[in-house]
């Protein structure tokens, strides 16, 4: 019975890469839930993408029979998504794509697990990811890198990888990524895929593991900006157990018109300096170009302080970084070792073994960054850089409604090009961290290809403005401006 | 002895409150097994984010206010970064700038004489979970956590180092105990609920910090300790160096736990999962809140009562005791109330180290009215009290069972007129001169009378019958 039914399923046309909206009719038409599950993972288990750490099958088959039996009510009735591991998932291995973490299972879920369950949302799995979201490839994962699923050989970019991929891949319409610096938008660029960091306080940060709190943000993952106002839709909002939550949210899906005629777009001439690829350029001007077309207005500007973002960015990153992993220390959850030493050998081998090099080397730095003596000359020096960011942001946002620049410099590089070289690495942020200093909201959507790789366009809003950014992003889309 | 200088840094937990400091977990566990009362906020699991409960803070300004500080504008909090066992995050969620409050003082009494005691600062930290070590902390094999206390909401009040003796540090400990439990922010019976770092040095010589000392003695007793052994070393001519030490309550010793060059750089950085908030807004309503403080009770009850400073000093040294006083003065006449409850009655409590929530003041005001009225003996009133605490009873009931109704003069009179005749030396004696003889009649009269009989009434008869 079952065998023939999801045979029916997997011969619906284009089921993987279906829209949120598409999948809902399908289920409305009477399509089971359960088939659809069933579909999706056999796709994943068959997949060389790599992108899950985790799958939560039997959880998730159980939520779609129950769906199929009382109606798949909710924004997201039994729709598939895939959850970066860094979100705390009760009763699903969470392990931030560390090794120390392996084996950990949350007692809780993350603020927005609850808001999707609610919603009717079906969590497939735990999406790879860098070690505790430290890097920009998802190359540093302890589970192994991802694929691009553009070019198999490539990055996904990081350090939400496996989510990204998963939705470019078919594995899942939609997804969610965190970003600290980059780390939804960098792969929404080399995927090829729709990605939003949202505005500091937006989305409640309650269960997702720390790497550096003062800049990060959960932000979701689609095929369209559509969906990605939707997932919002369900993810934002005040959540009392999160200090940092501020309720200033908007209906998006609802804000979405075909219409830039009141926009103003701003194009700070330093993210396009030195090192940004050649293609990359062309295809970005042609998406300003394309909104011009369709009503908007642009003028350059500059953000003055530009060069000294990353600089900033990872002095206080590292800085949190090395304060927030302090916990694991073995004692309660995760890594053990197989014989107990005394307090400060177990903590000392547990980190040594849990770790990977990157984490190491950020956590070094930041606990140097924060030493006695230093703290002044490079954590608070990084804050008042950091004031200065957020001030420009918001002068040039005054007389624009976005900002438009590269996602990132270059399309996905390949995989093992850039690990050995931190320092190149780091460089790929340069377009993607400022917006985290400044807490502004900030989306990635495709604009255009270097060969047969993506490239993605930044649109960058004032504080709370998502409904702009997604607007903006909504109508270039429809506009047709991927195509080239 | 050489010029002691001593600060205190006192760990006061707000156990009073119902929720833990940054959770909603209970703060009754007490009496419950290890790890019962923790959620994931408080034992730090990954993702978890703290959410200050904003009574906390309300009791800290309570108490800040209390201890006459100047209250900040707005506080925020800090990570203070250091490895332990007991601590789940790797990092406590303190203060450093901005603490709630700052620049404050206590009176406290040395010898009748009156001290300032500065307060340099009041702040609020979370309690790290609690470590159980098997045998002491030097020699133990293993060691338990019972992370029941974890993201309990401390206060820690910081003095400027104006005590000069181990004795003034226990006195000014007291009198902040007093004022705490005056404020019904902290219950001192339960186990932590007060502990202590005490900085010591003498004659200008190298700083030592004792720490983590849990009991009110402790401190003293510690600084004692370090203060003969710091002058041992110098006399052996050996330097004191600067220090972390731990005391060892069992065997009443400070030992070395890390010198200045272990001492650990605790890169103190904004808690970013908080933020900074207005606590000045609050100062007012507080404000109306706080209750009548130890030292204004003290002035308060020699004026309107009349009863002595010293009384009125023993009657508010406990909040029980001095509503105790208050309702049995309403009754009573102030001065025999206070005299009976802050000597006779307290007395009896220390003896048997019992509160005085062991008596109620309705005892106390029959038994009073009974000497009163003449129909007891001074005497016969303890009785009737002891009784009652070591047997229970009512005050009227222990009158009939024991037969403590004061004689009358007359029946005093035969029994004087008895004990005359069966000791005629004693009468001798007296009439020789010997006055201490009329002591010894006297107390054959007493021990006949079982104590019934008023002593100056009997002291009177002897000496008439005597002739005098």
């Amino acid at each position: 019975m079952r065998q023939r039914k999801r045979g029916d399923i997997s011969r619906v046309p284009g089921l993987f890469s279906m829209n949120i909206n598409g999948m809902r009719e399908l289920f409305n038409s009477g399509n089971s839930v359960e088939e659809t599950i069933h579909s999706t993972f056999d796709k994943i288990e068959r997949s060389k993408l790599n992108a899950f750490i985790t799958l939560s099958k039997e959880i998730a088959l159980e939520e779609a029979r129950i769906l199929d039996k009382n109606g798949a009510k909710g924004m997201l009735g039994g729709i598939p998504i895939g959850i970066k591991d860094s979100i705390s998932t009760k009763g699903i291995q969470t392990t931030c794509g560390s090794k120390i973490l392996e084996g950990y299972v949350p007692p809780y879920d993350a603020h927005v697990i609850e808001r999707l369950k609610l919603e009717g949302a079906i969590i497939i799995g735990k999406t790879n990811m860098d070690e505790f979201a430290m890097g920009t490839s998802t190359e540093t994962s302890y589970f192994g890198p991802t694929r691009n699923p553009w070019d198999l050989k490539r990055v996904p970019g990081g350090s939400s990888g496996g989510s990204a991929a998963a939705v470019a891949g078919g594995e899942a319409p939609i997804a969610l990524g965190s970003d600290t610096g980059g780390s939804v938008r960098c792969p929404a660029s080399f995927c090829g895929v729709v990605g939003l960091k949202p505005t500091y306080g937006l989305v409640s940060r309650y269960g997702l593991i720390a790497y550096a709190n003062s800049l990060e943000q959960i932000g979701p993952f689609a095929r369209n900006v559509k969906d990605v106002a939707l997932l919002l839709d369900v993810i934002a909002g005040y959540d009392s157990k999160d200090s940092t939550s501020i309720n200033e949210k908007c209906e998006y899906l609802k804000a979405l018109r075909y219409d830039v005629s009141d926009v103003k777009i701003g194009v700070p001439k330093e993210y396009f300096g030195e090192g940004i690829d050649e293609d990359v350029e062309k295809a970005v001007w042609k998406g300003i170009k394309t909104l011009e077309d369709m009503g908007a207005s642009y003028t350059e500007i500059s953000l003055k302080h530009t060069k000294y973002s990353l600089a900033a960015y990872y002095i206080i990153a590292m800085s949190e970084a090395s304060s927030n992993l302090a916990r694991f220390d073995g004692l309660r959850y995760g890594l053990r070792l197989e014989k107990d030493k005394d307090w400060h050998n177990t903590f000392s081998e547990i980190k040594a073994q849990g770790f990977g090099e990157e984490v190491k080397r950020r956590i070094l730095l930041g606990t140097y960054a924060l030493s006695a003596g230093y703290y002044g000359k490079y954590y608070l020096k990084a804050l008042k850089v950091r004031t200065l960011i957020k001030r420009d942001f918001e002068s040039a946002l005054k007389d624009t409604s976005v900002l438009i620049t590269p996602t990132m410099p270059f399309p996905a590089f390949k995989i093992g090009e850039k690990i050995g070289d931190p320092l190149a690495l780091y460089l790929a942020d340069v377009n993607t961290v400022p917006i985290n200093l400044a807490g502004v909201p900030s989306i990635s959507v495709p604009c255009g290809f270097s060969g047969k790789l993506p490239i993605g366009m930044q649109i960058i809003g004032r504080h709370f403005d998502e409904a702009t950014v997604l607007r903006t992003a909504y109508a270039f889309e429809q506009g047709g401006g991927c195509d080239t | 002895m050489k010029d002691v200088i001593i600060g205190l840094e006192i760990h006061i937990q707000l156990n009073k409150l119902r929720s833990k400091l940054f959770c909603s977990c209970s703060t009754k566990y007490h009496d419950s097994e290890p790890d019962t009362h923790t959620c994931p906020v408080c034992l730090g699991l990954p993702g978890t984010l703290p959410v200050i409960n904003r009574k906390a803070v309300d009791s800290a300004i309570k108490v800040a206010l209390a201890l006459n500080c100047e209250i900040e504008e707005w506080t925020m909090f800090y990570r203070k970064n250091y490895y332990y066992p007991d601590l789940v995050k790797g990092f406590q969620i303190s203060q450093y700038d901005y603490p709630i409050a700052i620049d404050g003082k206590i009176n406290i009494e040395i010898e009748d004489v009156e001290r300032e005691i500065r307060i340099k600062r009041v702040h609020m930290e979370e309690d790290p979970g609690r470590l159980i070590h098997v045998g002491t902390i030097d020699r133990s094999r293993y060691s338990l956590i019972d992370y029941n206390r974890s993201g309990m909401a401390l206060l820690e009040v910081v003095t400027e180092p104006d005590l000069r003796t181990p004795k003034e540090a226990r006195i000014f400990l007291n009198k902040l105990k007093n004022i705490l439990e005056y404020l019904d922010v902290f219950d001192s019976s339960l186990e932590g609920s007060l502990r202590s770092d005490a900085n010591i040095s003498l004659a200008g010589g190298a700083r030592a910090e004792i720490k983590n000392i849990s009991s009110y003695k402790g401190v003293e007793k510690a600084l004692l300790f370090e203060i003969v052994r710091q002058n041992n070393l110098v006399r052996r001519g050996v330097k004191v160096v600067q220090e972390t030490r731990h005391f060892d309550e069992a065997r009443g010793v400070t030992i070395s736990l890390r010198t200045k060059e272990g001492e650990e750089d605790y890169r103190y950085f904004p808690e970013q999962d908080l933020v900074p908030f207005t606590i000045l807004d609050r100062v007012d309503d507080i404000k109306k809140t706080l209750p009548e403080l130890p030292d204004a009770k003290r002035k308060r009850f020699v004026l309107k009562y009349g009863i002595s400073d010293n009384h009125a000093k023993v009657l508010i040294s406990e909040l029980g005791l001095a509503n105790f006083f208050e309702i049995v003065a309403t009754e009573l006449d102030a001065k025999l109330s206070a005299t009976w409850i802050a000597d006779v009655l307290k007395g009896e409590l220390n003896y048997r180290d019992l509160d005085i929530s062991a008596f109620s003041p309705d005892h106390i005001i029959q038994i009073l009215q009974m000497l009163e009225k003449d129909k007891i003996t001074e005497n016969g009133a303890v009785q009737i009290i002891r009784t009652i605490m070591d047997e229970g009873g009512k005050p009227s009931e222990i009158v009939d069972r024991k037969g403590l109704l004061k004689i009358e003069t007359d029946a005093s009179e035969n029994i004087v007129l008895l004990v005359l005749e069966e000791n005629p030396a004693a009468v001798q004696d007296y009439l020789g001169g010997k006055e201490e003889s009329l002591h010894y009649l006297m107390g054959q009269v007493m021990k006949k009378t079982r104590g019934r009989a008023d002593p100056n009434t009997v002291s009177e008869l002897l000496k008439k019958k005597l002739g005098c």
